[in-house]
């Protein structure tokens, strides 16, 4: 268990399981882990929250992309007991009941996918830009989607998908 | 991963009074645990203990200071240096060597000190074997699958360094703040990276018990102007190949300052002080930039596979140096 240690600032956490709060897509979940799990793990093995994918777990494919207030991460390199200040955002809270999120519409209308493994993090990478810049050129689309491996070649579509919701014909 | 405690810290003291613990060196830092992570799932480091500074706002932060000089504290992320207006027109080679780095998700979470602090990336460190630079008594890059080995010999390791930050921030004469147990020390990053000893295996300077707090840049580095050139073999998502920072001060037509420093060509960003000295003093012309571009790769002793470097390093060099005078064109 969490315990304060002498500082009363600092929080000191023993290695074995401890209850952590987590704020996924608005709602405040409250799981047991032991501080080696990563964001990833607790968002798919605890909260069977399984849209964020496990590719490389390194950093290196960009599946597990989900968002942090607002900025797109990996959450293969992050330990769950550190995100427990900051909103969580994943595929699954994207959608309002059977409203769309505007990112995965676009997806659709364009076709920007192919197997699906990758699309989860596709959508939450072109989220994170839209939300800090509206209206993207392509440089800025690219850079911003460089983080996400597509092994079938959805590159064009994507690209199409974002310019569309950029304000610009594809 | 094995299991580890974890303390979260809201400040730089409380970091250091945790780490004065004396547990040998089994406790470590946390930042963005971009490159921790890695390490820790691949059995490389295994501490018992970890400190999350995360939370220790006060050490995020880019300060340009009245003397003009610029303090950067060691959890600015790479993405805040990235997206800082004030540094791409005061200061575009810093804000350069981080835009082509990792991608925007590393650079959202990756950390100015964990940059500085990341291990090599040469497979067969971080692969299973008992190589040099964990303990072992080989090098295996040196007769192995050496394409991405460093092309100068600075010791027994040939791993080549991987920041793109770390070449920038030498170019530009920063110094490192690190504190301890003792107190605060200033040291230069030229000299708190260095190339791994017997004694010491690993990359940088820092004694168990200390942590980087913050990077300096003084203010005449920042008045001349400069670029970060980055090769890699694809377009994004790849550490450098080789990667040229050059930082050029003119004044009344000449070169008064010029900085040259490279990354993946040695253990530690490599700065070349012969290429530096052709320049100063000069008009910097096509032909002078040449003649540095020369100095800089003399000595440079590759291996079976990466030689191809070499010409790589000589192409940036002059690249950046006429680039940092404002000179480069396609055609010269
Ligand atoms: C797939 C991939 C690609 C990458 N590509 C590039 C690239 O192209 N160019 C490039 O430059 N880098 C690249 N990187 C490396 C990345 O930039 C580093 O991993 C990152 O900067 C490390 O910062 P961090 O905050 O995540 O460090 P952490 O992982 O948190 O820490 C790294 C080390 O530093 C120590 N530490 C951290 N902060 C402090 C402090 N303040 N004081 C003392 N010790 C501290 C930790 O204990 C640990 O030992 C890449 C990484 C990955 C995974």
């Amino acid at each position: 268990m969490s315990s304060p240690s002498s500082n009363a600032a600092s929080v000191s956490t023993s290695a074995s399981t401890t209850t952590i709060h987590l704020t996924v897509n608005g709602r405040t979940r409250t799981l047991s882990v032991e501080p080696r799990r990563t964001l990833l793990d607790a968002l798919r093995e605890d909260l069977h929250l399984t849209g964020a994918k496990p590719g490389c777990n390194m950093g290196q494919c960009g599946a597990c992309t989900v968002l942090l207030d607002g900025e797109a991460v990996y959450s293969c390199l992050a330990l769950a007991i550190e995100c427990q200040h900051q909103a969580i955002t994943t595929i699954e809270g994207l959608a309002h009941d059977d409203q769309l999120d505007p990112v995965q519409q676009a997806f659709i209308d364009h076709d920007a996918l192919q197997c699906g493994f990758c699309t989860p993090g596709q959508v939450l990478a072109l989220k994170s830009l839209l939300l800090r810049d509206p209206h993207p050129d392509d440089d800025a689309i690219e850079r911003a989607m460089a983080g996400n491996l597509c092994r079938c070649g959805a590159y064009p579509k994507i690209l199409a998908a974002a310019r569309s919701l950029a304000g610009r014909a594809s | 991963m094995r299991p580890f405690e974890h303390l979260t810290v809201q400040a730089a003291d409380e970091a250091i009074q945790a780490l004065a613990g004396g547990d040998g060196g089994n406790t470590r830092l946390i930042a963005g645990g971009t490159d921790l992570l890695p390490l820790l799932k691949d059995g490389l480091v295994n501490p018992g203990r970890l400190i999350d500074i995360k939370p220790a706002r006060a050490l995020r932060h880019l300060t340009f200071d009245a003397d003009g000089s610029l303090r950067i504290g060691a959890l600015t992320t790479l993405a805040e240096i990235e997206r800082s207006s004030q540094l791409a027109e005061r200061l575009p080679l810093l804000r350069q060597s981080v835009v082509d780095a990792a991608t925007p998700q590393l650079r959202a979470m990756a950390t100015v000190g964990g940059n500085l602090l990341q291990r090599s990336r040469c497979w067969y460190f971080r692969g299973p074997f008992d190589c040099w630079l964990k303990g072992g008594t080989v090098c295996y890059m040196r007769d192995g699958e050496n394409k991405y080995a460093a092309i100068f010999d600075q010791g027994p390791c040939r791993s080549a360094h991987p920041s793109d930050l770390a070449p920038a921030l030498v170019a530009l004469d920063a110094t490192v703040s690190i504190s301890g147990p003792a107190g605060s020390r200033t040291t230069p990053v030229a000299e708190f990276l260095a190339p791994p000893t017997n004694d010491e295996r690993v990359e940088y300077r820092l004694r168990p018990d200390e942590m980087v707090t913050e990077i300096r840049i003084p203010a005449e580095a920042i008045a001349g102007h400069g670029v970060y050139l980055k090769a890699m073999d694809r377009r994004a998502w790849a550490f450098a190949l080789v990667g040229a920072a050059a930082q050029v001060t003119i004044l009344d037509g000449k070169v008064a300052r010029a900085r040259l420093v490279f990354s993946a060509v040695a253990n530690v960003p490599w700065r070349a002080t012969a290429a530096e000295a052709l320049l100063v003093g000069q008009t910097l012309t096509p032909d002078l930039a040449a003649q540095a571009a020369d100095a800089a790769i003399a000595g440079a002793s590759p291996l079976a596979h990466n030689g191809y470097k070499v010409p790589l390093a000589r192409e940036l060099a002059r690249r950046a140096i006429l680039a940092a005078a404002n000179l480069w064109t396609e055609t010269n």
